[in-house]
């Protein structure tokens, strides 16, 4: 569906994609992360055929992006990361304007309206102002926007920045549930809901690919070498001492909270040293509150391929 | 792109219009009632005061918003990424604004048509004494509203693109009075401004005396304009 190779996007003294490749297959919901001023933006903006790149090329469903724009664009549903609206337009309207700007007319565009309405929830307010609408209201309105002309593939750009968790809740139901029927590439900084709406991640710093892969298999990765949460009372013991005399362990920081030692312990790939920690601690007579190996999270990815060369 | 009438600055533009039109239709009978004259009611009104400030101001009003707007809102791109193309955008926001700037008018027409029918027929003229200075709004109009288009598409700021547009409008209709300021100006100068003269083709046109040079002189500069307005927001586009 979106095919990037060695895409490049010089801004006047800064890269800000360098090249860049990827491809999206049909049906994929594919998360875009990365941090802000990695790229995303631009990546989506070339995409969307709203400015060239410096170099290489972009397609989507075989329409290059530059030279077959028009026709790259009625395959795509757009919605930037301010959802721009005009104000002063009621919903409808503004819903079959855009929808006789992509080319729909007559019945099937008073249809399509009606449709996506509905699927975003703005039937509600579809007489109101643009202007007067809640934040959570104006994102879905440009979720229907990107929506009425029944595109292959939606690119959006931060689709719930600014929501609130129920909101954040009912627009993950609704990518989910509009993922049946069409190819979607996201931007979003919540991890949480990659993980659960997303087929695919790539995560992009400074311009480039870190990373490419399944939620799963990205964390599978990560939990190689992860932590260990140790709380325990250890009278006259250093802990930190002792903990890192076992083997595999790489560094212990440690936190004193009302007698208790709080231990962060970072342990070497495929290790699970809770059994000698635990042996450690029954020798020493310390009495153990907490002993965790902590699950990695997509976050922890996130951090350790965009961290790692600051 | 009817976005024109969905904005109540529309309506404040057309009533504040509607007063001033009414005012030059006042003036103009009031005028005439006061002593015999050789002129029309037509005439009259297409030459007085309150007609050239209605028709100068309207013109930054109309077409500020034109692209300003788009980039401030950053509408821009929503737009610029459907399935449109640049100069489909160009061209129809430049109709939209020239049809709203035509409509304006259509109220002093049917003042005109009401009068003539009340039985003032000779005070209105010929009919080609009617339709001229019409003709002659449409084509200074067109011009006007590309001069328009471009200052909005300069900036992402309304009021500086009403700025430059009313600087451009007023700066162009004044090239007009340097005959009259100017003594024993050159025939060349007189030459050149009577391309620009819009004081004097509503002279001409309102007492039904066509000009061709208007024909050939305001449409060339619009498509021009309008050449240039693509160019300036494809640049800002694609720098965005």
């Amino acid at each position: 569906m979106i095919k990037v190779e060695q895409l490049t996007k010089k801004y006047p003294g800064v890269t800000a994609i360098s090249d860049l490749s990827f491809e999206v297959g049909k049906g994929e919901i594919v998360g875009f992360l990365g941090p802000n001023g990695a790229g995303k933006s631009t990546t989506m903006r070339i995409l969307s055929s709203f400015m060239p790149a410096t170099s290489g090329r972009a397609s989507i469903a075989g329409h290059d992006v530059f030279s077959d724009s028009l026709r790259a664009r009625m395959h795509l549903g757009y919605l930037p990361e301010s959802v721009p609206l005009y104000g002063d337009m009621r919903v409808s309207e503004y819903l079959r304007y855009r929808g006789s700007l992509k080319g729909l007319s007559g019945k099937k565009l008073r249809n399509r309206v009606e449709v996506v309405k509905e699927l975003c929830s703005v039937k509600d307010v579809e007489n109101q102002l643009i202007a007067t609408l809640s934040k959570g209201y104006r994102q879905r309105v440009g979720l229907a926007e990107a929506l009425v002309h029944e595109p292959d593939l939606l690119i959006l750009d931060e689709p719930t920045i600014g929501l609130d968790p129920n909101q954040i809740r009912q627009v993950r139901e609704l990518i989910k549930s509009l993922g049946e029927r069409h190819t979607i590439l996201l931007s979003t900084h919540i991890l949480s809901e990659v993980e659960m709406t997303c087929s695919r991640v790539i995560i992009i710093h400074r311009g480039k690919i870190e990373a490419s892969d399944t939620p799963e298999n990205l964390v599978g990765q990560i939990r190689t070498s992860g932590t260990v949460k140790v709380e325990a009372k250890t009278g006259s013991d250093d802990p930190v001492q002792m903990i890192e005399k076992i083997p595999g362990v790489k560094n212990v920081s440690v936190n004193m909270e009302a007698g208790w030692q709080q231990c962060s312990i970072r342990v070497e790939a495929n290790s699970d040293l809770r059994e000698a920690i635990f042996r450690l601690a029954i020798a020493r007579h310390w009495v153990v509150r907490e002993l965790t190996q902590e699950r990695a999270t997509l976050e922890d990815v996130f951090v350790e391929l965009t961290q790692a060369d600051d | 792109m009817s976005v024109f009438y969905y904005s109540p600055i529309a309506y404040i533009v057309l009533f504040f219009f509607l007063i001033l039109n009414g005012l030059s239709f006042w003036f103009a009978i009031a005028l005439l009632n006061r002593a015999p004259s050789e002129n029309t009611v037509v005439q009259v009104f297409f030459n007085s005061a309150f007609f050239w400030i209605a028709y100068l101001l309207v013109f930054p009003v109309i077409t500020m918003r034109l692209f300003a707007e788009e980039f401030k809102l950053g509408t821009i791109e929503t737009l610029m990424t459907a399935p449109v193309r640049d100069w489909e955008v160009v061209a129809s926001k430049f109709l939209a604004a020239l049809i709203f700037y035509l409509s304006l008018w259509l109220p002093s027409l049917l003042y005109f048509i009401v009068f003539g029918w009340l039985g003032n027929r000779s005070a209105i003229g010929s009919a080609g004494q009617l339709w001229a200075p019409y003709l002659l709004l449409l084509i200074m109009g067109m011009f006007n509203v590309a001069l328009g288009c471009l200052a909005s598409a300069f900036t992402s700021n309304q009021i500086v693109a009403a700025m430059i547009s009313l600087v451009l409008t007023i700066g162009f209709f004044f090239l007009t009075l340097i005959n009259y300021v100017v003594n024993n100006s050159s025939p060349l100068l007189r030459d050149i401004t009577a391309y620009v003269a819009q004081l004097d083709h509503m002279d001409s046109f309102s007492r039904g005396v066509l000009d061709s040079r208007v024909f050939v002189f305001y449409p060339s500069m619009t498509f021009l304009l309008l050449v240039m307005t693509y160019q300036v927001f494809q640049y800002r586009r694609w720098r965005a």
